[in-house]
């Protein structure tokens, strides 16, 4: 179960920007989770509310939101959204495509007092 | 109050993995996080590899394992440097656990690290632990639906290497249509189908990988 570790990093950067912020109450943490990222959001959300609870950090809430896979083609410079994990451009074929979109883990922002 | 904060949740570990990096690269060593689900062969491959290649250039391996030394034991009877970690229920490797292994490690007297990576076919991929490139082993028994149903191993490795395929005949699955499914997922894996019981198709992968640590070397 590999959202405990994640959890964990994640729990050290918010930690470290409140403390940057010299906020003293977490209310909420906007995630944005790559469709790509081997993360099970309800997972995620258990791990962060079992390493939390009895902390200062207890009852804060994690907003997740999952973004889709995007690519651009290098080829005929098209953008899609990548479909079924098939990382060809639908328009060309060319296997030659950057990933835009949604393979990130990250941090979007955080509500705190 | 709202703070934006837009920061990988990963950084940390991605950071100590580029400072692994760069202790590698001090020494031109190649260093390979091999991948796949439990069972699916990376220990006898790395057997099989050992025995090819020692005479070629010196081999290191560490071992990621939850629990046991087993796998260990296994390559330490080839007589070359290994290392053990046992994560104690973690289902990965990350950059830490690599880092604490270097004093066990004289890099300058190798040519190859091989990570081997906790069997597991999901999250061993989210975490660095420094290495040059993936490689995955996808073992023909475990069906030609993987690549879908689990795309961030597929997508981060650059070699795949199908294992087994001397089980294939008993098997109703193909191994073209294997292939297929992980180059949709990956178009620019470098595909080996290879056997460790029969040695089938081992050969062009020794010499990809001896080819891989010789351009390291003059890099
Ligand atoms: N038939 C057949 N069996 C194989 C082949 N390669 C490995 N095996 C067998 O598969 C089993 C597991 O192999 P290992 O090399 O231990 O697999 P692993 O990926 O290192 O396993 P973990 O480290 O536990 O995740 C052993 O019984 C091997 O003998 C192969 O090409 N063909
Ligand atoms: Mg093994
Ligand atoms: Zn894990
Ligand atoms: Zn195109």
């Amino acid at each position: 179960m590999h959202e405990m570790s994640i959890a964990q990093s994640l729990i050290d950067i918010i930690k470290e920007e409140m403390t940057r912020h010299d906020a003293t109450v977490l209310r909420s943490v906007r995630l944005n989770i790559g469709q790509l990222s081997a993360i099970v959001p309800q997972s995620l959300s258990f791990c962060f509310e079992v390493i939390t609870s009895g902390t200062e950090l207890e009852g804060a809430k994690l907003i997740m939101e999952v973004i889709p896979l995007e690519g651009m083609c290098r080829e005929c410079k098209q953008a899609f959204g990548i479909e079924d994990y098939a990382f060809e451009c639908p328009y060309c074929g060319s296997p030659d495509i950057e990933t835009t979109a949604g393979q990130d883990l990250s941090i979007v922002d955080m509500e705190v007092d | 109050m709202k703070i934006s904060v837009v920061k990988n949740i990963l950084e940390a570990n991605d950071r100590i993995a580029q400072e692994n990096r760069a202790i590698f690269d001090e020494s031109n060593l190649l260093v390979i996080n091999l991948m796949s689900s439990p069972g699916a062969g990376k220990t006898s491959l790395l057997e099989k590899t050992i025995d090819a290649l020692k005479n070629d250039f010196q081999i290191g391996v560490i071992e990621g394992d939850i629990q046991s030394s087993q796998d260990a034991e296994r390559i330490a009877r080839k007589e070359i440097p290994v290392v053990q970690i046992n994560t104690g229920g973690a289902c990965h490797l990350d950059g830490n656990m690599i880092r604490d292994t270097f004093k066990e490690f004289v890099f300058d007297d190798l040519d190859l690290l091989v990570v081997e990576n906790v069997g597991n076919l999901v999250c061993p991929a989210e975490f660095k632990v420094g290495e040059d490139f993936k490689a995955m082993i996808l073992s023909v028994p475990e069906g030609e639906d993987k690549p879908a149903k689990y795309p961030l191993m597929f997508h981060e490795s650059k070699v795949l290497l199908i294992n087994k395929i001397d089980l294939a005949p008993y098997l109703d699955c193909s191994v073209e249509d294997m292939k297929k499914e992980a180059l949709k997922v990956n178009p620019h894996l470098t595909i080996f189908e290879v056997s460790c019981k029969t040695g089938e198709g081992l050969d062009s992968w020794y010499a990809w990988l001896k080819d891989a640590v010789n351009n390291r070397k003059s890099a």
